[in-house]
Order: structure tokens, then C-alpha cells, then sequence
């Protein structure tokens, strides 16, 4: 059971990561608490299974195609629907929870609310330690982990990188240092995004794939981000980390425990916020005038 | 004849026409209060009277959504957990105990109050977009608890069987709406009173306003138990109304409806959110009447929500009172946008630039 607990929450807590991650990113340098973040993580699964079952495009160029589609879409959305009311923070916020509805019925109406397999993009298990994993899993693992350094490369050592660490850290100062704030915050909008839809494409094989699958980690992916502290990268993988063990250990360790994981893991962050209300990792700032 | 009554049915008349009438805003307000409280008498048709009185339940827990995140800036996300309470409280004691359907009410309302009082004490040192995200997760902690004991909750179905309010059917809704007309109006009343002032201004600048000696823990709690009382109550009216207390009470989609119709009517009035459910309810329920449009009808929701706020994105009521009123440049009192004159100070009145526009 232990074995079963350790790789559990650690591949969940890896495709947690990866949603955080781009949720924490546009929080910190656009401020827009993005509700539709993991509806694009539904779409990119969605998009996969289109490709992959029902056009019978081979595996690597459905994943690449979806991830790119579901991207090409954020930037639209953000254009066309986020970019007009940005200086109103409550219209940004609906805009969002609006999108996520629009796309949540759209699949509906088209694919109905039927769950859709997709098969594996690798089959077989892998024995270790009298643990079988299967190679969907390892997978998971190996593409989160990937993303996750890339992100930390192009964050630390690019040029682009260094103008979203700028934006989020002061947008009026990047501003006047002459950075293009606006396509900063569309370039890290589109980087977000691609992480949401990476996790879609990789997990669809795992989880079921129906409308409402973006709901529960939506949930989730805010408890670790406010957990970790919002806009804080390290806080949101320790804090996805935490989380998908918390959840692993509820459901293997507690009768009922699949009922409780959520309850479980929202406890624990609201107890975390009584001791620290900036999270693990946020930064406690004097208040914004 | 009887001379009180006469001198209070002419001062009735002279207060409705000096204060009322002259202004826009406050003759749709009544024309609203007279619509609610006739159309039963004249088109008593169930299935308009159901739709009416879902709208009248869900505007009062909007409204009650504006007093914490309008006035107070407590932006709650998890607002259907005051209302779930008071559904599941309501329904369990009256159901359990066989109390009579107006205890169960309070009952549920006052529990609900209670869990407001329980947030508001967890969350008093979060600060905006997190007190946001972490007031979502305590609806989902609560199901998560209701469905771990079904026993206790009857799990996913939930509650069934509970007492409706009144036996026929238009008592029902004179029961659910003047009960939302009385706190509706009773929370309009509070926000546009003192602790009105001093929620805008927690809103604006907690700092500040600790700085000017005023306890800010004491009315944010106190906020946040009212906001919770008023949910609660709209809660424990729909598990009446509908018989049942289900899990759906709780989700998260019922939070994010309230801040949808919160935010599309326009914060920080009260009236905005109200507004915003007598409209968008009831187009809703129509549109899913029409066979092509059942299926989408969340999605032309949906997008009618987006539409609107790229053109008012303050919000619907204030971009209405904008265009039908104009504020006197003197007394800074609101005057009919038609009038040239202000009407207390007679300050000649330059067209606004909303007005304009």
C-alpha cells in the first residue's frame, strides 16, 4: 500500500503541478484568476480523442496538434473576450467562469456527456519493487517532469522569461523599462495554456474524458495555488506535491476516503491558511492602495 | 370617515410622489415590487408561478452575495455553502424533528448563520483573490462530508420528502415572495445605512479604516452572518419549495451562478443582482422551453453573459441609471436624465458623459 501511495500522489501530483504552474504564471503577470484554465485542459483531452480515435491521426501528431489548436484558441479568447475588459477585475473574473461554461456545453452538444476511453499511447506495466505501473503513468510522469524544467529554463534563463519574472514582479515599472507588457502577458497567457493542454493530452489515456472533468481539479489547482502561495512558482509545485499525496493517502488509507479526498485536501489548505494567509511560499506584501 | 386614516393615506401619497416618482429608478423599483406581488392574482398559471418563485429564492441569494462581495468585498466563491446549509438544516429538522416548515426556516437560517459566522471567522486574515479561492473549497469540504455519511444525508439523492410550505400552491409563492421582498429590502436598508458606510469602506481600505478606530473584525463577521442568514433563508425556502435538499444545493456551479448574476447586475447595489435574476432566470427557463434551444441553453446563457459585459462591464443597473438618471453637479443629488433643472436645488443640470455617450 505504501508503494501504491508513493507513485499515486506522485503522478497526480505531477499533472497537478503542471496545471498550477500556468495558473500561478497568468495570476502573476496578468492578475486574472483564470476560472476556464483547466476547461482548456477538457478541451485539449477532447481535442486529442478527436484526432486520435475519431480521425485516426497517429499518437505524437495528435498530442502536438491538439496541444498547439488548444493554445491558438487561449490567445483568441484572450484577445477577442479578456483584453477588452481588463481594467475591470469582476468582468475578467465572469468573463472566465463564462468561457468555461461555453466551452463545458459546447462538448456537451457535440460529444455528449457519455465518459470516451482513449487507449494508451503506451501499453504494459512496469513491475517494481512488487508495484505494477503502468507505462501510461511513467509516462505522465516523464512528460511532467520535462515540462517542468523547460518552464523553469525558459522562466530563469531567456529573455522572454526574465520579462514575465519582471511583469509579474512590477507591471508599471516593466512597463516604463519599455517592455511590451501587453504581448508579455499574451506570450504567458499562450505558455500557460500549453501546460494545461500538455496535462490534458497526457492524462486523457488515465481519466475518463467528458464535459464536466474540468471541474474537480479545477478545485484542486486552486487549493495548491493558494496552498503554495498565488503567483509563486516553488509554492505551486511543493504545494501540488503536498496535495497529491494528501489525496493518495486519503483514498488508500480511510474507508470512504474516495468521498473525502477533496474535503480531506481542502482541510488541510484552509488549516495551512489559518497559520500563514499568504501560503507556503507567497510572499506577505503590505496592502495594495 | 375617519380622519387618521385619511391623513395617513394623503401622507402615503404625498411621500410616493415627492420621493418615488420622481425618479426613474425608484418608479421601476415599484412597478417591480407591484409586478411581483400581482402577477399571481391575474396569470396563475403553475408553471409561470414555479418559474417565478425559483427567480424570487435565487434573487434573494444573489442579493445576499452582494452584501458580503459588493459592500464588504469579501468576493465569496463559495457562497452556495450558506445556501446548501440552510436547505440541508431546514430539511433535516423538519423532517426528523416534524417541526413545522416556518421553524424549519429559521432553523436553516440560523445554522447558515452560523457557518457565515464560522468563514468569516476562518477567513478574516485572507486578502482578496485569496480569500476568493479558499471560500471555494468549503462547500466542496461539506459535500465531501454529506456524501462520506448517507445515512445521515441520503448521499447523492439527498433529502426527499420534505414539507412544502403552504398547501396551495399560490400561498407558496406569496410566502416565498414576500419573505424575499422583506429581506431584500432589509439588506438594502443595512447597506445604505452606517454599517453600509463602513463596509464600502473596508472594501476600499481596511488600513484606513482600523486606523479610524473602527473594529473591522467585528464587521466583517457580522457581514458575513448576515449575508449567510439571508442565503440561508433563500436556501430553506427552495428545499420547502422543491421538497427536496439534494447535494446540488452545494456545488460549485450554484457558487458560480451567484457571482455571474452578482457581478452582471452590477456590485455594490443590492438591486443589480436582483435585477440580474429576474432577467437572466427567467430567459434561461424560456429558452429551454424551445426544443433546439433545451440542450443550449446554458450556452446562450453563456454567451448573452459575455456579450453584455464587453458592452457594460460595470454591470448592467449601472449602466441603466447612468443613461436614465443624472447626478445634480451641486447637491449631488440624482435627477431624471430628462430634467434641466436639479429638482431640490434647481441647479441648472450639463448633461452627464455617460449620458452623452
Amino acid at each position: 500500500m505504501l508503494q501504491d501511495i508513493l507513485i499515486t500522489g506522485l503522478v497526480n501530483g505531477g499533472v497537478y503541478a503542471l496545471l498550477a504552474i500556468g495558473f500561478s504564471l497568468i495570476f502573476g503577470v496578468a492578475r486574472i484568476v483564470n476560472i476556464a484554465h483547466t476547461a482548456f485542459y477538457m478541451l485539449a483531452a477532447y481535442c486529442f480523442y478527436t484526432l486520435l480515435v475519431r480521425l485516426h491521426v497517429p499518437g505524437p501528431i495528435a498530442a502536438f496538434a491538439s496541444v498547439g489548436a488548444v493554445t491558438a484558441l487561449s490567445v483568441l479568447c484572450y484577445r477577442l473576450v479578456i483584453e477588452p475588459v481588463r481594467e475591470h477585475e469582476s468582468a475578467v473574473l465572469i468573463a472566465t467562469i463564462a468561457l468555461a461554461l461555453i466551452f463545458q456545453e459546447l462538448m456537451l452538444y457535440f460529444f455528449g456527456g457519455n465518459f470516451l476511453g482513449i487507449p494508451s499511447a503506451v501499453d504494459g506495466v512496469l513491475t517494481l519493487w512488487g508495484v505494477s505501473i503502468p507505462y501510461q503513468r511513467l509516462l505522465i510522469l516523464a512528460v511532467a517532469a520535462t515540462m517542468l524544467v523547460a518552464t523553469w529554463y525558459l522562466l530563469y534563463r531567456t529573455r522572454l522569461g526574465l520579462a514575465i519574472r519582471a511583469t509579474a514582479n512590477d507591471l508599471e515599472v516593466a512597463n516604463l523599462m519599455g517592455m511590451n507588457v501587453h504581448r508579455v502577458a499574451m506570450a504567458t497567457v499562450a505558455i500557460s495554456v500549453a501546460l494545461a493542454a500538455i496535462a490534458g493530452v497526457v492524462v486523457a489515456p488515465v481519466f475518463v474524458v467528458d464535459p464536466f472533468m474540468w471541474l474537480t481539479p479545477l478545485v484542486t489547482m486552486l487549493a495548491i495555488v493558494v496552498l503554495g502561495g498565488l503567483g509563486s512558482l516553488k509554492g505551486s509545485l511543493v504545494g501540488a506535491l503536498v496535495i497529491g499525496y494528501v489525496e493518495a493517502i486519503t483514498v488508500f488509507a480511510l474507508p470512504q476516503g474516495a468521498f473525502l479526498k477533496g474535503a480531506v485536501a481542502l482541510s488541510i489548505m484552509v488549516l495551512v491558511l489559518l497559520a500563514r494567509p499568504e501560503g507556503l511560499f507567497g510572499v506577505a506584501f503590505e496592502e495594495e492602495r | 370617515m375617519s380622519n387618521p386614516l385619511l391623513f395617513a393615506a394623503r401622507r402615503s401619497w404625498v411621500n410616493l410622489r415627492n420621493e418615488v416618482l420622481v425618479l426613474p429608478s425608484r418608479v421601476l423599483a415599484l412597478v417591480w415590487v407591484l409586478l411581483v406581488l400581482l402577477v399571481p392574482l391575474v396569470y396563475g398559471d403553475p408553471y409561470v408561478l414555479r418559474i417565478l418563485a425559483m427567480t424570487c429564492i435565487f434573487a434573494l441569494f444573489a442579493a445576499s452575495w452582494d452584501l458580503l462581495a459588493g459592500y464588504a468585498g469579501q468576493i465569496n466563491f463559495g457562497h452556495a455553502l450558506f445556501f446548501g446549509t440552510g436547505a440541508y438544516t431546514s430539511a433535516l429538522v423538519s423532517l426528523r424533528l416534524g417541526v413545522p416548515p416556518w421553524l424549519g426556516v429559521c432553523a436553516g437560517a440560523a445554522t447558515a448563520a452560523l457557518a457565515g459566522f464560522a468563514v468569516g471567522f476562518l477567513c478574516l486574515r485572507l486578502r482578496g483573490s485569496y480569500l476568493s479561492l479558499a471560500t471555494l473549497a468549503f462547500p466542496l469540504i461539506a459535500t465531501g462530508v454529506l456524501f462520506a455519511f448517507p445515512d445521515f444525508s441520503g448521499g447523492e439523492l439527498g433529502i426527499g420528502g420534505v414539507r412544502s410550505l403552504a398547501l396551495s400552491r399560490t400561498a407558496n409563492y406569496y410566502i416565498i415572495a414576500v419573505a424575499m421582498l422583506l429581506l431584500v429590502f432589509g439588506m438594502w436598508k443595512i447597506a445604505d445605512s452606517k454599517i453600509g458606510l463602513v463596509l464600502h469602506a473596508i472594501r476600499d481600505d481596511e488600513v484606513a479604516v482600523r486606523a479610524a478606530g473602527i473594529n473591522t473584525t467585528r464587521y466583517k463577521l457580522a457581514v458575513f452572518a448576515m449575508s449567510a442568514f439571508a442565503a440561508g433563508v433563500a436556501g430553506a425556502l427552495y428545499a420547502h419549495f422543491l421538497r427536496v435538499a439534494g447535494p446540488s444545493s452545494l456545488e460549485v456551479a450554484l457558487s458560480f451562478q451567484v457571482v455571474i448574476w452578482g457581478i452582471f447586475g452590477g456590485v455594490a447595489t443590492i438591486y443589480g443582482p436582483v435585477a440580474a435574476v429576474f432577467i437572466l432566470y427567467p430567459l434561461t427557463e424560456w429558452l429551454g422551453s424551445f426544443r433546439a434551444f433545451g440542450e443550449l441553453r446554458l450556452l446562450v446563457f453563456a454567451v448573452i453573459v459575455l456579450l453584455v459585459l464587453l458592452f457594460m462591464p460595470r454591470g448592467l443597473t449601472p449602466w441603466v441609471r447612468d443613461k436614465i438618471e443624472t447626478q445634480c453637479p451641486r447637491c449631488k443629488q440624482r435627477n431624471a436624465s430628462w430634467r434641466s433643472a436639479c429638482r431640490l436645488c434647481a441647479a441648472p443640470l450639463a448633461p452627464t458623459a455617460a449620458a452623452r455617450a
